[in-house]
Protein backbone atom coordinates (compact mmCIF):
# COMPACT_ATOMS: atom_id res chain seq x y z
CA UNK A 1 0.00 0.00 0.00
CA UNK A 2 1.07 3.58 -0.36
CA UNK A 3 0.10 6.92 -0.24
CA UNK A 4 1.14 10.28 -1.21
CA UNK A 5 2.16 13.29 1.66
CA UNK A 6 2.36 16.61 -0.29
CA UNK A 7 5.02 18.45 1.72
CA UNK A 8 4.00 23.20 1.34
CA UNK A 9 6.48 25.56 0.52
CA UNK A 10 6.99 26.68 3.88
CA UNK A 11 8.19 23.02 4.87
CA UNK A 12 10.10 22.17 1.64
CA UNK A 13 13.73 23.19 3.73
CA UNK A 14 13.06 21.06 6.20
CA UNK A 15 12.43 17.92 3.38
CA UNK A 16 15.43 18.52 1.77
CA UNK A 17 13.29 20.25 -1.12
CA UNK A 18 10.86 17.35 -1.63
CA UNK A 19 7.34 18.68 -2.41
CA UNK A 20 6.03 15.26 -2.52
CA UNK A 21 6.87 12.19 -0.15
CA UNK A 22 5.22 8.22 -1.01
CA UNK A 23 5.27 5.80 2.49
CA UNK A 24 3.38 3.28 3.37
CA UNK A 25 1.87 4.24 6.55
CA UNK A 26 -1.42 3.22 7.60
CA UNK A 27 -2.72 5.59 9.95
CA UNK A 28 -1.54 9.26 10.80
CA UNK A 29 0.79 8.29 14.00
CA UNK A 30 2.42 5.82 11.65
CA UNK A 31 2.65 8.78 8.96
CA UNK A 32 4.36 11.11 11.69
CA UNK A 33 6.85 8.33 12.44
CA UNK A 34 7.75 7.98 8.83
CA UNK A 35 8.20 11.91 8.21
CA UNK A 36 10.36 11.73 12.03
CA UNK A 37 12.54 9.23 10.63
CA UNK A 38 13.49 10.95 7.20
CA UNK A 39 13.23 14.21 8.12
CA UNK A 40 13.62 14.62 12.02
CA UNK A 41 13.72 18.73 11.57
CA UNK A 42 10.57 18.51 10.57
CA UNK A 43 8.77 16.89 13.91
CA UNK A 44 8.43 20.19 15.57
CA UNK A 45 6.52 22.16 12.85
CA UNK A 46 3.83 19.08 13.18
CA UNK A 47 3.70 18.25 16.34
CA UNK A 48 3.99 20.11 19.93
CA UNK A 49 5.60 19.31 22.85
CA UNK A 50 3.01 16.74 23.76
CA UNK A 51 3.04 15.10 20.22
CA UNK A 52 -0.29 16.76 19.98
CA UNK A 53 -0.49 17.72 16.07
CA UNK A 54 -0.18 21.39 15.76
CA UNK A 55 -3.22 24.03 15.76
CA UNK A 56 -2.74 25.68 13.10
CA UNK A 57 -2.15 23.04 10.96
CA UNK A 58 -4.63 21.05 8.98
CA UNK A 59 -4.03 17.70 7.45
CA UNK A 60 -6.59 16.29 4.47
CA UNK A 61 -6.99 13.07 3.21
CA UNK A 62 -8.21 13.24 -0.82
CA UNK A 63 -9.18 16.86 -0.10
CA UNK A 64 -11.41 16.01 3.06
CA UNK A 65 -10.06 17.48 6.44
CA UNK A 66 -9.44 14.12 8.39
CA UNK A 67 -10.89 15.04 11.52
CA UNK A 68 -14.28 14.15 9.54
CA UNK A 69 -12.82 10.73 8.48
CA UNK A 70 -11.79 9.76 12.34
CA UNK A 71 -8.69 11.64 12.97
CA UNK A 72 -5.65 9.49 14.12
CA UNK A 73 -8.64 6.26 13.69
CA UNK A 74 -8.45 6.84 10.31
CA UNK A 75 -6.76 3.51 8.11
CA UNK A 76 -5.00 4.93 4.88
CA UNK A 77 -6.28 3.41 1.62
CA UNK A 78 -4.08 2.37 -0.84
CA UNK A 79 -3.49 5.66 -3.46
CA UNK A 80 -4.49 8.29 -0.66
CA UNK A 81 -3.58 11.55 -1.15
CA UNK A 82 -2.77 13.50 2.23
CA UNK A 83 -2.30 17.49 2.24
CA UNK A 84 -0.61 19.14 5.14
CA UNK A 85 -1.81 22.58 4.76
CA UNK A 86 -1.54 25.59 7.55
CA UNK A 87 -4.97 27.26 9.24
CA UNK A 88 -4.48 30.77 7.85
CA UNK A 89 -5.54 32.52 11.04
CA UNK A 90 -4.65 36.53 11.81
CA UNK A 91 -7.04 36.81 14.98
CA UNK A 92 -4.84 37.82 18.41
CA UNK A 93 -7.17 37.30 22.05
CA UNK A 94 -4.13 39.24 23.22
CA UNK A 95 -2.64 41.47 21.09
CA UNK A 96 -1.37 43.91 23.04
CA UNK A 97 -0.63 41.62 26.52
CA UNK A 98 2.75 41.44 25.32
CA UNK A 99 5.09 43.69 24.84
CA UNK A 100 5.44 45.20 21.27
CA UNK A 101 8.53 44.01 20.02
CA UNK A 102 9.57 47.12 17.61
CA UNK A 103 11.29 50.01 19.02
CA UNK B 1 7.74 42.29 -7.27
CA UNK B 2 9.33 43.69 -3.85
CA UNK B 3 9.04 40.80 -1.03
CA UNK B 4 9.66 43.28 1.47
CA UNK B 5 8.33 46.52 1.72
CA UNK B 6 10.95 49.97 2.75
CA UNK B 7 7.82 51.05 5.20
CA UNK B 8 9.47 52.21 8.32
CA UNK B 9 9.50 49.86 11.41
CA UNK B 10 6.12 51.27 12.98
CA UNK B 11 4.54 47.75 12.42
CA UNK B 12 5.99 45.10 11.38
CA UNK B 13 4.49 41.04 11.27
CA UNK B 14 5.30 38.72 14.87
CA UNK B 15 4.48 35.28 15.79
CA UNK B 16 1.42 34.61 17.77
CA UNK B 17 2.97 31.58 19.35
CA UNK B 18 6.56 31.81 19.46
CA UNK B 19 6.86 35.78 18.72
CA UNK B 20 9.65 35.48 16.06
CA UNK B 21 9.41 38.71 14.00
CA UNK B 22 9.66 38.73 10.33
CA UNK B 23 9.36 42.42 9.60
CA UNK B 24 7.04 43.34 6.30
CA UNK B 25 6.20 41.21 3.84
CA UNK B 26 3.46 38.60 2.22
CA UNK B 27 3.30 35.86 4.80
CA UNK B 28 0.91 34.73 7.33
CA UNK B 29 2.37 31.72 8.96
CA UNK B 30 5.29 31.37 10.74
CA UNK B 31 7.91 29.32 8.74
CA UNK B 32 9.29 28.07 12.68
CA UNK B 33 6.12 27.18 14.22
CA UNK B 34 3.78 27.61 11.28
CA UNK B 35 1.86 29.57 13.84
CA UNK B 36 -0.39 32.86 12.55
CA UNK B 37 1.28 35.94 12.09
CA UNK B 38 -0.02 39.21 13.47
CA UNK B 39 1.08 42.61 13.18
CA UNK B 40 2.43 44.10 16.59
CA UNK B 41 3.23 47.70 17.01
CA UNK B 42 5.81 49.89 18.33
CA UNK B 43 2.93 52.03 20.58
CA UNK B 44 4.69 54.06 22.05
CA UNK B 45 5.83 55.92 18.87
CA UNK B 46 2.14 55.98 17.77
CA UNK B 47 1.12 57.63 21.56
CA UNK B 48 1.84 60.80 21.00
CA UNK B 49 -0.22 61.50 17.38
CA UNK B 50 -3.31 58.77 18.22
CA UNK B 51 -5.24 61.36 20.14
CA UNK B 52 -8.84 62.11 20.20
CA UNK B 53 -8.21 65.49 18.67
CA UNK B 54 -5.98 64.46 15.73
CA UNK B 55 -8.63 61.61 15.32
CA UNK B 56 -11.56 64.45 15.54
CA UNK B 57 -9.42 65.95 12.55
CA UNK B 58 -9.57 62.95 10.33
CA UNK B 59 -11.34 61.75 7.32
CA UNK B 60 -15.12 60.43 7.81
CA UNK B 61 -14.05 57.37 7.16
CA UNK B 62 -11.84 54.10 8.59
CA UNK B 63 -8.54 56.15 7.82
CA UNK B 64 -8.80 58.34 10.27
CA UNK B 65 -7.39 55.94 12.91
CA UNK B 66 -4.88 55.21 10.39
CA UNK B 67 -1.91 55.99 12.65
CA UNK B 68 -3.00 52.14 14.03
CA UNK B 69 -3.46 50.65 10.62
CA UNK B 70 -0.80 48.70 8.81
CA UNK B 71 -0.27 51.33 6.01
CA UNK B 72 2.82 51.74 3.46
CA UNK B 73 4.19 55.34 4.05
CA UNK B 74 2.46 58.11 1.85
CA UNK B 75 -0.61 55.82 1.56
CA UNK B 76 -3.30 57.90 -0.41
CA UNK B 77 -6.94 56.17 0.44
CA UNK B 78 -8.54 55.32 -2.68
CA UNK B 79 -12.09 54.52 -1.18
CA UNK B 80 -14.12 56.09 1.87
CA UNK B 81 -14.12 52.68 3.92
CA UNK B 82 -16.05 52.77 7.30
CA UNK B 83 -17.35 55.40 9.69
CA UNK B 84 -20.57 54.10 9.37
CA UNK B 85 -23.90 55.19 11.61
CA UNK B 86 -24.07 53.75 15.43
CA UNK B 87 -27.54 54.21 16.20
CA UNK B 88 -29.63 53.65 19.17
CA UNK B 89 -32.26 51.40 18.23
CA UNK B 90 -35.34 52.02 20.85
CA UNK B 91 -37.80 50.18 19.14
CA UNK B 92 -35.63 46.64 18.77
CA UNK B 93 -34.75 47.31 22.13
CA UNK B 94 -38.31 46.94 23.22
CA UNK B 95 -38.83 44.17 21.41
CA UNK B 96 -35.79 42.38 22.63
CA UNK B 97 -36.28 43.38 25.79
CA UNK B 98 -33.27 45.66 25.68
CA UNK B 99 -33.37 49.32 26.82
CA UNK B 100 -29.73 50.37 25.94
CA UNK B 101 -29.31 48.69 22.26
CA UNK B 102 -27.19 50.14 19.53
CA UNK B 103 -26.45 48.92 16.03
CA UNK B 104 -23.13 49.44 14.60
CA UNK B 105 -24.39 49.66 10.68
CA UNK B 106 -22.07 48.42 8.18
CA UNK B 107 -24.84 47.33 5.77
CA UNK B 108 -23.92 50.89 4.54
CA UNK B 109 -20.28 50.99 4.66
CA UNK B 110 -18.40 51.93 1.10
CA UNK B 111 -18.19 50.95 -1.27
CA UNK B 112 -20.17 47.20 -1.16
CA UNK B 113 -22.27 47.18 1.59
CA UNK B 114 -20.57 45.00 4.16
CA UNK B 115 -17.39 45.17 7.03
CA UNK B 116 -15.22 43.58 4.19
CA UNK B 117 -14.69 46.88 2.31
CA UNK B 118 -12.49 47.76 5.65
CA UNK B 119 -10.30 44.89 5.42
CA UNK B 120 -9.68 44.88 1.81
CA UNK B 121 -9.28 48.50 1.75
CA UNK B 122 -5.80 47.55 4.31
CA UNK B 123 -4.74 44.78 1.88
CA UNK B 124 -4.87 46.62 -1.20
CA UNK B 125 -2.88 49.35 0.49
CA UNK B 126 -0.08 46.37 1.21
CA UNK B 127 -0.50 44.65 -2.06
CA UNK B 128 0.45 47.53 -3.94
CA UNK B 129 3.58 48.18 -1.66
CA UNK B 130 4.98 44.71 -2.07
CA UNK B 131 4.40 45.16 -6.02
CA UNK B 132 1.40 42.56 -6.93
CA UNK B 133 -0.25 43.35 -9.90
CA UNK B 134 -2.65 40.15 -9.31
CA UNK B 135 -4.65 40.00 -5.96
CA UNK B 136 -6.46 36.95 -5.02
CA UNK B 137 -9.38 35.80 -2.34
CA UNK B 138 -11.44 32.72 -0.88
CA UNK B 139 -14.78 34.05 -0.30
CA UNK B 140 -18.24 33.20 1.02
CA UNK B 141 -19.55 36.77 -0.82
CA UNK B 142 -18.63 40.10 0.78
CA UNK B 143 -15.04 39.57 0.68
CA UNK B 144 -15.74 38.49 -3.43
CA UNK B 145 -18.16 42.09 -3.89
CA UNK B 146 -15.76 43.94 -1.96
CA UNK B 147 -12.06 43.08 -3.35
CA UNK B 148 -13.60 43.08 -6.92
CA UNK B 149 -14.80 46.34 -6.62
CA UNK B 150 -11.72 48.23 -4.67
CA UNK B 151 -9.64 45.81 -7.18
CA UNK B 152 -11.16 47.41 -9.93
CA UNK B 153 -10.64 50.90 -8.91
CA UNK B 154 -6.64 50.57 -7.80
CA UNK B 155 -5.88 48.62 -11.32
CA UNK B 156 -5.49 45.20 -9.90
CA UNK B 157 -6.75 42.13 -11.64
CA UNK B 158 -8.60 40.32 -9.47
CA UNK B 159 -9.10 36.44 -9.32
CA UNK B 160 -12.20 35.31 -6.61
CA UNK B 161 -12.97 31.89 -5.35
CA UNK B 162 -16.33 31.20 -4.00
CA UNK B 163 -18.40 28.59 -2.99
CA UNK B 164 -20.76 27.21 -6.29
CA UNK B 165 -24.23 27.97 -3.95
CA UNK B 166 -23.62 31.72 -3.15
CA UNK B 167 -26.30 33.87 -3.62
CA UNK B 168 -26.88 35.27 -6.90
CA UNK B 169 -26.73 38.79 -6.02
CA UNK B 170 -23.31 38.28 -4.72
CA UNK B 171 -22.01 36.56 -7.57
CA UNK B 172 -23.30 38.87 -10.05
CA UNK B 173 -21.92 41.75 -7.35
CA UNK B 174 -18.28 40.34 -8.13
CA UNK B 175 -18.78 39.53 -11.71
CA UNK B 176 -19.92 43.73 -12.25
CA UNK B 177 -16.52 44.60 -11.62
CA UNK B 178 -14.70 42.35 -14.24
CA UNK B 179 -12.89 40.05 -11.19
CA UNK B 180 -12.44 36.36 -12.78
CA UNK B 181 -14.65 34.35 -10.78
CA UNK B 182 -13.94 30.99 -10.09
CA UNK B 183 -17.18 28.93 -8.46
CA UNK B 184 -15.86 25.76 -6.79
CA UNK B 185 -17.89 22.74 -5.97
CA UNK B 186 -17.27 22.60 -2.53
CA UNK B 187 -17.98 24.80 0.70
CA UNK B 188 -15.94 27.67 1.90
CA UNK B 189 -13.72 25.43 4.21
CA UNK B 190 -12.55 23.48 0.39
CA UNK B 191 -12.37 26.71 -1.24
CA UNK B 192 -10.34 28.15 0.92
CA UNK B 193 -8.00 25.00 1.35
CA UNK B 194 -8.14 25.35 -2.19
CA UNK B 195 -6.62 28.81 -2.10
CA UNK B 196 -3.78 27.91 0.34
CA UNK B 197 -2.72 25.61 -2.41
CA UNK B 198 -2.69 27.87 -5.38
CA UNK B 199 -1.33 30.66 -2.64
CA UNK B 200 1.41 28.42 -2.22
CA UNK B 201 2.35 28.29 -6.01
CA UNK B 202 1.74 31.46 -7.20
CA UNK B 203 2.84 35.15 -7.22
CA UNK B 204 -0.61 36.54 -5.75
CA UNK B 205 -1.21 38.54 -3.56
CA UNK B 206 -4.18 36.62 -1.41
CA UNK B 207 -5.89 38.99 0.71
CA UNK B 208 -6.87 36.62 3.13
CA UNK B 209 -3.93 34.18 2.99
CA UNK B 210 -0.60 35.77 2.29
CA UNK B 211 -1.72 39.59 3.23
CA UNK B 212 -3.88 37.96 5.69
CA UNK B 213 -2.36 39.84 9.00
CA UNK B 214 -2.28 43.16 7.04
CA UNK B 215 -5.85 42.84 5.58
CA UNK B 216 -7.15 41.52 9.76
CA UNK B 217 -6.17 44.75 11.13
CA UNK B 218 -8.73 46.56 9.23
CA UNK B 219 -11.54 44.77 11.50
CA UNK B 220 -9.89 47.07 14.13
CA UNK B 221 -11.46 50.07 13.00
CA UNK B 222 -14.70 48.86 13.67
CA UNK B 223 -14.14 48.72 17.17
CA UNK B 224 -12.04 51.74 17.45
CA UNK B 225 -15.74 53.82 15.61
CA UNK B 226 -17.76 52.07 18.21
CA UNK B 227 -15.54 53.52 21.17
CA UNK B 228 -15.81 57.14 19.12
CA UNK B 229 -19.57 56.79 18.65
CA UNK B 230 -20.06 56.28 21.90
CA UNK B 231 -18.40 59.69 23.18
CA UNK B 232 -14.71 57.79 23.57
CA UNK B 233 -16.19 54.61 25.85
CA UNK B 234 -16.61 50.86 25.54
CA UNK B 235 -19.63 49.56 25.65
CA UNK B 236 -20.63 46.75 28.11
CA UNK B 237 -21.25 44.43 25.86
CA UNK B 238 -20.98 43.66 21.90
CA UNK B 239 -22.68 40.77 19.77
CA UNK B 240 -20.72 40.05 17.04
CA UNK B 241 -21.25 37.46 13.81
CA UNK B 242 -19.17 34.45 13.49
CA UNK B 243 -17.44 33.18 10.91
CA UNK B 244 -13.80 32.29 10.26
CA UNK B 245 -13.70 34.66 13.98
CA UNK B 246 -11.24 37.22 13.16
CA UNK B 247 -14.15 40.58 13.89
CA UNK B 248 -14.48 39.35 16.82
CA UNK B 249 -10.68 38.92 18.04
CA UNK B 250 -9.98 42.64 15.90
CA UNK B 251 -12.51 44.34 18.01
CA UNK B 252 -10.96 43.00 20.90
CA UNK B 253 -7.66 44.18 20.04
CA UNK B 254 -8.67 47.52 18.88
CA UNK B 255 -10.60 48.56 22.56
CA UNK B 256 -7.33 47.17 24.29
CA UNK B 257 -4.99 49.16 22.09
CA UNK B 258 -7.46 52.46 22.79
CA UNK B 259 -7.08 51.35 26.36
CA UNK B 260 -3.38 51.30 25.79
CA UNK B 261 -3.04 54.42 24.31
CA UNK B 262 -5.64 56.38 27.31
CA UNK B 263 -7.96 57.27 24.50
CA UNK B 264 -10.65 55.53 26.78
CA UNK B 265 -11.19 54.39 30.62
CA UNK B 266 -10.32 50.65 30.74
CA UNK B 267 -13.22 48.78 31.11
CA UNK B 268 -14.28 44.92 30.79
CA UNK B 269 -16.64 44.35 27.91
CA UNK B 270 -18.33 41.11 27.40
CA UNK B 271 -18.04 39.45 23.76
CA UNK B 272 -20.83 37.96 22.42
CA UNK B 273 -20.46 35.27 19.30
CA UNK B 274 -23.47 34.89 16.88
CA UNK B 275 -23.46 32.28 14.34
CA UNK B 276 -26.36 29.89 12.64
CA UNK B 277 -27.37 26.96 14.27
CA UNK B 278 -26.44 25.08 10.71
CA UNK B 279 -22.76 26.23 11.24
CA UNK B 280 -22.11 26.51 14.59
CA UNK B 281 -18.37 25.31 15.86
CA UNK B 282 -18.06 28.48 18.25
CA UNK B 283 -21.27 28.57 20.14
CA UNK B 284 -20.68 24.57 20.07
CA UNK B 285 -17.61 24.55 21.72
CA UNK B 286 -18.87 27.82 24.12
CA UNK B 287 -21.70 25.95 25.16
CA UNK B 288 -20.08 22.68 25.81
CA UNK B 289 -17.13 23.88 28.04
CA UNK B 290 -15.09 22.61 25.26
CA UNK B 291 -11.33 24.53 24.41
CA UNK B 292 -10.94 22.81 21.16
CA UNK B 293 -13.38 23.25 17.81
CA UNK B 294 -14.77 20.75 16.13
CA UNK B 295 -15.01 21.16 12.84
CA UNK B 296 -18.95 21.06 10.81
CA UNK B 297 -19.96 20.81 7.71
CA UNK B 298 -22.08 24.02 7.10
CA UNK B 299 -25.71 23.89 6.28
CA UNK B 300 -27.18 27.23 6.89
CA UNK B 301 -28.65 30.06 4.93
CA UNK B 302 -26.20 32.96 6.16
CA UNK B 303 -23.80 31.44 3.68
CA UNK B 304 -21.72 34.53 4.84
CA UNK B 305 -21.06 32.83 7.72
CA UNK B 306 -20.85 29.30 6.81
CA UNK B 307 -17.39 28.88 7.45
CA UNK B 308 -17.37 24.93 9.39
CA UNK B 309 -12.97 24.95 9.91
CA UNK B 310 -13.11 28.73 11.50
CA UNK B 311 -9.48 29.89 10.97
CA UNK B 312 -9.04 32.32 13.83
CA UNK B 313 -12.05 30.09 15.61
CA UNK B 314 -9.67 29.32 18.68
CA UNK B 315 -8.44 32.65 19.54
CA UNK B 316 -12.05 33.98 18.94
CA UNK B 317 -13.13 31.25 21.30
CA UNK B 318 -10.44 32.73 23.89
CA UNK B 319 -12.03 36.36 23.39
CA UNK B 320 -15.21 35.62 24.28
CA UNK B 321 -14.27 33.01 27.21
CA UNK B 322 -11.46 35.44 28.64
CA UNK B 323 -14.31 38.10 28.58
CA UNK B 324 -17.57 36.43 30.35
CA UNK B 325 -19.39 37.01 27.00
CA UNK B 326 -21.03 33.84 25.42
CA UNK B 327 -21.98 32.63 22.24
CA UNK B 328 -25.73 31.51 20.78
CA UNK B 329 -26.58 29.95 17.45
CA UNK B 330 -30.52 30.48 15.80
CA UNK B 331 -31.98 28.52 13.53
CA UNK B 332 -32.55 29.55 9.71
CA UNK B 333 -36.05 30.97 10.32
CA UNK B 334 -35.27 32.55 13.04
CA UNK B 335 -32.44 34.44 10.59
CA UNK B 336 -35.22 35.43 8.27
CA UNK B 337 -37.67 36.30 11.34
CA UNK B 338 -34.94 38.40 12.79
CA UNK B 339 -34.09 39.92 9.39
CA UNK B 340 -37.74 41.92 9.27
CA UNK B 341 -37.64 42.49 12.65
CA UNK B 342 -34.72 44.84 11.88
CA UNK B 343 -36.09 46.35 9.10
CA UNK B 344 -40.10 46.92 10.90
CA UNK B 345 -38.32 48.04 13.87
CA UNK B 346 -35.28 50.10 12.55
CA UNK B 347 -35.51 50.94 8.98
CA UNK B 348 -32.36 48.83 8.57
CA UNK B 349 -32.27 45.83 5.81
CA UNK B 350 -29.73 43.16 6.87
CA UNK B 351 -28.39 40.12 4.90
CA UNK B 352 -28.64 36.91 6.83
CA UNK B 353 -25.53 37.20 8.80
CA UNK B 354 -27.33 40.48 10.73
CA UNK B 355 -30.24 38.29 11.13
CA UNK B 356 -27.89 36.08 12.91
CA UNK B 357 -26.78 38.38 15.18
CA UNK B 358 -30.25 40.16 15.96
CA UNK B 359 -31.52 36.69 16.57
CA UNK B 360 -28.74 35.41 18.43
CA UNK B 361 -28.83 39.09 20.58
CA UNK B 362 -32.73 38.37 21.77
CA UNK B 363 -31.92 34.97 23.29
CA UNK B 364 -28.92 36.06 24.91
CA UNK B 365 -31.28 39.03 26.56
CA UNK B 366 -33.95 36.48 27.71
CA UNK B 367 -31.17 34.46 29.10
CA UNK B 368 -30.03 37.13 30.93
CA UNK B 369 -26.78 37.09 29.57
CA UNK B 370 -27.19 40.01 28.71
CA UNK B 371 -29.29 43.23 31.15
CA UNK B 372 -31.45 45.39 29.69
CA UNK B 373 -30.06 48.48 31.04
CA UNK B 374 -26.29 47.78 29.95
CA UNK B 375 -25.22 49.39 27.31
CA UNK B 376 -24.77 46.67 24.29
CA UNK B 377 -23.40 46.91 20.52
CA UNK B 378 -24.73 44.47 17.99
CA UNK B 379 -22.39 44.72 15.00
CA UNK B 380 -24.58 44.31 11.72
CA UNK B 381 -22.37 43.54 8.94
CA UNK B 382 -23.90 43.53 5.95
CA UNK B 383 -26.57 44.59 3.41
CA UNK B 384 -30.08 42.62 3.09
CA UNK B 385 -30.33 43.63 -0.70
CA UNK B 386 -27.66 40.77 -1.12
CA UNK B 387 -29.48 38.13 0.30
CA UNK B 388 -33.24 38.50 -1.13
CA UNK B 389 -33.48 35.32 -2.07
CA UNK B 390 -34.29 34.09 1.22
CA UNK B 391 -36.73 36.30 1.67
CA UNK B 392 -38.65 34.54 -1.59
CA UNK B 393 -42.31 33.69 -0.32
CA UNK B 394 -42.54 35.25 2.89
CA UNK B 395 -44.55 38.70 1.48
CA UNK B 396 -47.42 38.34 -0.75
CA UNK B 397 -47.78 40.94 -3.81
CA UNK B 398 -51.74 41.96 -4.45
CA UNK B 399 -52.96 42.34 -8.19
CA UNK B 400 -51.91 45.95 -9.00
CA UNK B 401 -55.32 48.14 -9.04
CA UNK B 402 -56.33 50.31 -11.91
CA UNK B 403 -55.42 53.80 -11.69
CA UNK B 404 -59.04 55.78 -10.01
CA UNK B 405 -60.05 56.45 -7.01
CA UNK B 406 -62.91 54.26 -6.26
CA UNK B 407 -60.70 51.20 -6.81
CA UNK B 408 -58.57 52.56 -4.38
CA UNK B 409 -61.42 53.15 -2.02
CA UNK B 410 -62.75 49.45 -2.68
CA UNK B 411 -58.83 48.00 -2.19
CA UNK B 412 -58.65 49.93 1.12
CA UNK B 413 -61.98 49.22 2.13
CA UNK B 414 -61.07 44.97 1.25
CA UNK B 415 -57.50 45.39 2.73
CA UNK B 416 -58.54 46.82 6.46
CA UNK B 417 -61.32 44.26 6.32
CA UNK B 418 -59.09 41.07 5.68
CA UNK B 419 -56.07 39.86 7.77
CA UNK B 420 -52.97 41.69 7.33
CA UNK B 421 -50.91 40.84 4.55
CA UNK B 422 -47.50 41.89 3.77
CA UNK B 423 -46.86 41.63 7.16
CA UNK B 424 -44.23 38.69 7.82
CA UNK B 425 -45.56 36.07 10.39
CA UNK B 426 -44.51 36.66 14.36
CA UNK B 427 -44.86 32.40 14.29
CA UNK B 428 -41.24 32.07 16.13
CA UNK B 429 -42.08 34.47 19.22
CA UNK B 430 -38.45 33.15 20.63
CA UNK B 431 -36.72 35.53 18.38
CA UNK B 432 -38.88 39.00 19.37
CA UNK B 433 -40.06 38.43 22.89
CA UNK B 434 -38.52 39.22 26.00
Amino acid sequence: MTITVQIPTALRRLTAGAGRITCSATNLGELFSVLDQQFPDLNPHLRDEAGQIRRFLNVYVNEEDIRFLGGNTYAFQDGDEVLLVPSIAGGSAEAVDVEPSVS
Amino acid sequence: MSVTSSVPAKYELRCRECVKTWGNQPRSICDDCFSPLEVSYDYDSIRATFTRERIAQGPPSMWRYADLLPLPENFQPTVPAGFTPLLQAPRLARQLGAKNLYLKNDAVCLPTLSFKDRVVAVALAQARSFGFDTVACSSTGNLANSLAAQAARNGFQSWIFIPADLEPAKILGTQVFGAKLVRVAGNYDQVNRLCSQIADERSWGFVNVNLRPYYAEGSKTVGFEIAEQLGWRLPDNIVVPIAGGSLITKIKKAFDELIQLGLVEPKPVKFFGAQATGCSPISTAVKTGSSEIEPQKPATIARSLAIGNPADGHYALKTIKHSGGWSEDVSDPEVVNSICLLAETEGIFTETAGGVTVGTAGKLYRQDRILPEETTVLCITGNGLKTTDVLVGKYETDEPIPPKIAEFDKYLERTLNAPQKNVPKKDVPETVEA
